[in-house]
């Protein structure tokens, strides 16, 4: 069993009957598929993708658009099915279970940060926070409690009440954020968080990412911009739905200054 | 230029206005600037650096006789360093785009692999850009430069797609395009 943090006290786990993490990778494909269509119209949109993303890691999945970097994510996420292959989150095999208990799973387990925010917009920015607690079963105090200490997180204490239509898209993007942690997932999924926002919104959002990377969240990135991958621990490239490339990035191997190409 | 006249003597002997022809018609508008006389210059230093030799004169119908270049064993040994030496941070486009034409021509080295190891290189420069541009802000002089440090490669990299797209596209070079 695990609990990260040790938030949850009392022997209670948010993610139940979920194996032990340290023991091997977060979250693991292998040999995944997905086709759509039948006949002329069929498509195949992931194709035989193995990946390992061990506990902690920031992982982007680049590619150009219809490469199948998001159906990727949602196979991994467990919005959609593969048509072959298996996914496995947290040392436990998810393609095969039925739908509630799927569901139940995908609440606890796992955070999605969309493009488009996805907030609804009657509810204020401390209530969608909330929701996904209350949906767990958490109280609505347990849940105020960590809506409240996710939005200083993410730098928005104050906005607690406004509605998503009086926020910016980065502040949206923000309590999308904190909404996704706010069940502490094991993994965050993130599709293309940073497709909508200005360049200094999307540099709060990097910043963000950073910080929870450094708090040992697992994360992946499904993006086309080279510019938030490189934020990541590892790029993988996709082409026609299968790995092209997969490569670690480390920084500070290199120095700042031999980008100005002054060296000689 | 050198490095690319000697790259298109590869595929075989050939003579100053057949390699300024592929050359332009590699670099399209942007050769305008090329001048006749430079590819002539740049054979003869190739010549007398032992690079290429000169092989034969042919007789042209009309115009002056044809000197025809053929490539040394040094040559081609340089050829070979030039594809395979990494790009730089402040990589020239059309060096780069070059690079390629000439490894397709003479089969020395397969573009893809050229564009694949070039991406490497840009994306450990952005992620060591890029966390730099996050941890000092674009509000100092020194983000600001950072940013633009970033905006460059991220530019580069993006050509890189097209560059794997049509390559790809022209295969028999392998690797892309199909599923794998």
């Amino acid at each position: 069993m695990t609990t990260r943090g040790g938030r949850w006290g009392r022997g209670l786990t948010r993610r139940g009957d979920l194996g032990d993490v340290a023991a091997g990778p977060v979250l693991r494909a292998v040999g995944l598929s997905r086709v759509y269509g039948q006949g002329e119209g069929r498509v195949v949109a992931v194709d035989g993708v193995d990946l390992d993303i061990p506990s902690g890691q920031t992982l982007a999945v680049t590619g150009p658009s219809g490469c199948g970097k998001s159906t990727l994510l949602h196979l991994l996420g467990g919005l959609d099915r593969p048509d072959e292959g298996e996914v496995w989150l947290g040392g436990r095999r998810i393609d095969l279970l039925g739908e509630r208990a799927l569901a139940r799973l995908r609440r606890r387990a796992v955070g999605f940060v969309h493009q488009d925010f996805h907030l609804m917009d009657e509810l204020t920015a401390a209530e969608n926070v909330e929701l996904p607690a209350l949906l767990a079963g958490d109280s609505p105090r347990t849940a105020r409690r960590r809506a409240a200490a996710l939005l200083d997180r993410v730098g928005l204490a104050d906005r607690d009440r406004h509605l998503p239509s009086e926020l910016s898209g980065g502040q949206r993007q923000r309590v999308a954020i904190a909404r996704a942690l706010v069940n502490e997932p094991l993994v965050v999924l993130a599709d293309e968080p940073t497709g909508n926002l200005d360049t200094a919104a999307t540099h709060d959002v990097l910043r963000l990412f950073a910080d929870l990377r450094a708090t040992g969240q697992t994360l992946v990135l499904v993006t086309h911009d080279e510019r938030v991958a490189a934020t990541a621990d590892r790029v993988v490239s996709l082409r026609d739905g299968a790995s092209a490339e997969d490569m670690p990035l480390a920084v500070g191997g290199s120095q700042l200054g031999t980008l100005l190409g002054w060296e000689e | 230029m050198q490095d690319v006249v000697l790259a298109l003597l590869v595929k075989g002997p050939s003579h100053g206005y057949d390699l300024r022809g592929r050359l332009l018609a590699a670099l399209g508008p942007l050769g305008e600037t090329l001048n006749a006389g430079q590819v002539y210059v740049t054979l003869t230093r190739l010549e007398k650096a032992g690079l290429a030799v000169l092989e034969r004169e042919d007789a042209s119908a009309r115009g002056p006789r044809r000197k025809v270049y053929a490539l040394t064993g040094a040559g081609r040994e340089r050829v070979a360093g030039w594809l395979a030496e990494p790009a730089g941070p402040r990589a020239d486009v059309a060096e780069f785009h070059l690079k390629l034409v000439a490894a397709a021509e003479s089969g020395m080295a397969e573009p893809l692999a050229l564009v694949e190891a070039r991406r490497r290189e840009l994306r450990r420069s952005l992620a060591e850009a890029q966390h730099a541009v996050l941890a000092h802000g674009t509000d100092s002089e020194a983000g600001l430069l950072l940013e633009g440090v970033a905006l460059r490669l991220q530019a580069d990299l993006r050509w890189l797609e097209a560059c794997e797209r049509t390559w790809s596209a022209r295969a028999p070079y392998g690797k892309g395009g199909g599923n794998g």
